[in-house]
């Protein structure tokens, strides 16, 4: 029997969501383990694994919504909410902790006036915690959207803001 | 006739500015009218002098770094096409101290040759592995990885061979060959460079593992703070398959084998291999109990062997030049080379693969050349997160997996981590609580609960609230997590910390103690 596609038993959710995830999910869903290759097209694709997109997900996967959500939160990588423009992952591992990072990590938040997990309040960068960067070698190091910093002072944390500032 | 110069794509390379090194060379010599052919290859792993810019001459390739673009012009003004003589210079790469005295067998591409060339890589010597292993039975392979002495690197330092062996044991018509990329490890980049500097590599040992135990599917599960990387293997995923070293007909001899890529979500304890095959399902990434094994009942409950980057990345050499020759490198039952990532406090940080014996001094003070802050190295974290932290005295251990766990440590994937003399042992013992509670799957609760306790339990013995009880109390805490965890994050965070307690008891003495002493 064909499964029933009733869109009317899921909770109404933005369009533009309802489109991104079918449109991941149609492309992966039948791939062997398919849940995190999921979660990261949602992500890639709308920044973030918004909560109205959980009862889609779970349904096109067969999944209740609870296994979904419990994965999604499962990982750190996966945001509920949306991040700021640029995302700053700092590293807090013991080779940046012995490079100076405990002292680097003062000063971004100072600077940027917010905590890890927090977005400042112009919606331009996220502070996200990260334990190794597999840059061990060029402590201490940081990853702004995928892009790669090494021997991070406070001064060349600062003098990459001012470049990044419009 | 073109020169031919390197420059870097490695991330540790990029994160020093080697994008802007690579374009400023491009554009000097169009400015010029020099005829310059740059090569995107991976690191040489001489970390201290990245970007390291390598020029192709009549007295083969010379280094010059650390260079920033800022400093290109005058490279040309100093004819560094033809090897001239520079600041930045340093002669021919081959000679250069650090990594002339080094025995790279698994790293022996890595910087040499251009990651994205299958042409490059099989001028090298590459794919001869399995040209050998595809004139081989499963059981041969297997013997051929077992007589080598190999043992897992990512840590556990299981023998590869015994994996192997008892995952070609189990019938099954579909079996796995999982690639453990999840290089979680802090001071760690083995795997990175490896991924980045010579995927083809990885590719080769994983097919040789699928020939071996019957496999015809493998996946790398990569962690997501490595997008390099997994744009390195993805090409080189790619490529392997156009030239038919991946499919269904791996080069013409009847077997199948497929690879893919699958990124992790940045949890740390999917690097332990259960947890990672649930995440490679689709779940949370908690530990399963063993029994079974994974090479019985592994991903999706079909055998599966699964093993680290560097492992599998060892055993094209292996069956290229028999196991005899990897097996000759090492002492007692550490066989073949280690490549140790010399990290944290040093002059000199990088990645240097030897044979096992050298001592942890020969390392942090000969290769690290000391810290780089110039004071004296108080304690050395070796093995990640959950190593012991080494206090100076003990400098003289060999690097032997047996060795280190008789001194109460581990060698783990060889992540060397320095420390001067200004570090506060007491916050090294809380973070490693810390970072328990952050990374645990919480499945058993002496990790779920109790790191979380031992971060207030270290909290109160540094207020001087009832030290000594405090501090046994922290004991106790340690032990249950070692005895009643199932895997070797509630079993082993409380190493570092311990091993603060036992050699840095003076940090741990609380403010009011200290004002009274």
């Amino acid at each position: 029997m064909k499964r029933a596609i009733d869109i009317a038993v899921l909770p109404a959710i933005p369009e533009h969501i309802r489109v991104a995830v079918l449109e991941v999910t149609g492309r992966l869903k039948d791939t062997p383990g398919a849940l995190l290759p999921i979660l990261h097209g949602v992500q890639d694709a709308l920044g973030y694994v918004p909560e109205d997109a959980v009862p889609l997900i779970a349904r096109e996967m067969n999944l209740s919504r609870a296994d979904v959500h419990g994965v999604i939160t499962f990982y750190h990588y996966f945001r509920q909410r949306p991040a700021g423009r640029r995302v700053i992952h700092l590293c807090r591992a013991e080779s940046c902790q012995a490079m100076g990072a405990v002292t680097l990590e003062q000063h971004i938040k100072r600077r940027l006036d917010i905590d890890f997990h927090q977005t400042t309040a112009d919606g331009a960068y996220t502070l996200e915690p990260v334990y190794c960067l597999g840059n061990c070698a060029c402590s201490p190091a940081m990853m702004v959207d995928g892009e790669l910093k090494g021997r991070m002072t406070p001064e060349r944390f600062d003098a990459w803001l001012e470049a990044e500032a419009p | 006739m073109s020169v031919t110069v390197y420059v870097p794509r490695d991330a540790g390379a990029l994160s020093l500015g080697a994008e802007a090194v690579a374009s400023a060379i491009a554009s000097e010599a169009r400015r010029r009218h020099a005829d310059v052919r740059v090569v995107r290859n991976g690191s040489r792993g001489l970390f201290w002098l990245e970007p390291l810019i390598e020029v192709e001459t009549s007295m083969g390739r010379v280094a010059y770094g650390p260079v920033q673009a800022q400093d290109v012009p005058s490279l040309f003004d100093a004819d560094f096409l033809h090897g001239g003589q520079h600041a930045l210079a340093h002669g021919p790469t081959a000679d250069i101290d650090y990594l002339k005295s080094q025995q790279r067998l698994t790293f022996e591409r890595v910087g040499v040759v251009d990651p994205r060339s299958l042409e490059d890589y099989r001028a090298h010597g590459g794919y001869r592995g399995l040209a050998a292993a595809l004139h081989m039975s499963g059981e041969e392979i297997v013997q051929t990885v077992l007589d080598s002495g190999l043992r897992g690197r990512g840590g556990a330092a299981f023998p590869a061979g015994i994996k192997w062996k008892t995952c070609l044991d189990a019938s099954s018509l579909r079996k796995y060959v999982v690639c453990n990329a999840d290089e979680g490890d802090s001071g760690t980049f083995a795997d990175r460079m490896i991924m980045e500097g010579d995927p083809f590599v990885l590719i080769e040992g994983m097919t040789i593992a699928g020939l071996a135990v019957g496999a015809t599917q493998g996946y790398i599960y990569l962690r997501v703070e490595y997008p390099h990387a997994q744009r390195a293997m993805e090409a080189a995923i790619a490529t392997a398959e156009a030239a038919g070293y991946l499919g269904d007909n791996v080069c013409g001899g009847g077997k199948a084998f497929r690879l893919e890529v699958r990124m992790g979500g940045g949890a740390y304890i999917c690097g332990e291999e259960t947890s990672l095959l649930e995440s490679l399902e689709g779940k949370r990434g908690q530990v399963r109990f063993k029994p079974p094994l994974p090479a019985i009942e592994g991903l999706f409950g079909k055998p599966t062997v699964i093993n680290n980057v560097v492992t599998l990345a060892s055993v094209p050499i292996i069956l290229d030049r028999g196991a005899g020759y990897y097996r000759d490198y090492g002492s007692g039952k550490s066989r073949g080379t280690l490549p140790i990532q010399l990290a944290g406090n040093l002059k000199r940080p990088g990645l240097v693969e030897h044979a096992f014996g050298l001592t942890l001094r020969d390392l942090v003070e000969g290769y690290g050349g000391g810290t780089a802050s110039g004071r004296p190295i108080r304690a050395v974290q070796v093995g990640g997160p959950l190593g012991a932290y080494i206090p100076a005295s003990q400098l003289d251990t060999p690097i032997d997996y047996e060795a280190f766990v008789a001194i109460g440590g581990m060698l783990g994937h060889g992540g060397v981590v320095v420390f001067d003399d200004t570090v506060d042992m007491a916050a090294q013992a809380r973070y490693a609580m810390e970072f328990c509670a952050i990374e645990s799957c919480g499945k058993c609760t002496p990790c779920r609960i109790g790191s979380t306790r031992g971060v207030e339990v270290i909290d109160r013995i540094v207020a001087g609230d009832a030290r000594e009880r405090n501090e046994v109390l922290l004991r106790d805490l340690c032990q249950t997590m070692i005895a009643g965890s199932l895997c070797a994050l509630g079993g082993m965070a409380p190493f570092p910390v311990l091993s603060a307690l036992d050699h840095f008891p003076e940090d741990f003495a609380g403010a009011a103690d200290k004002a009274n002493a």
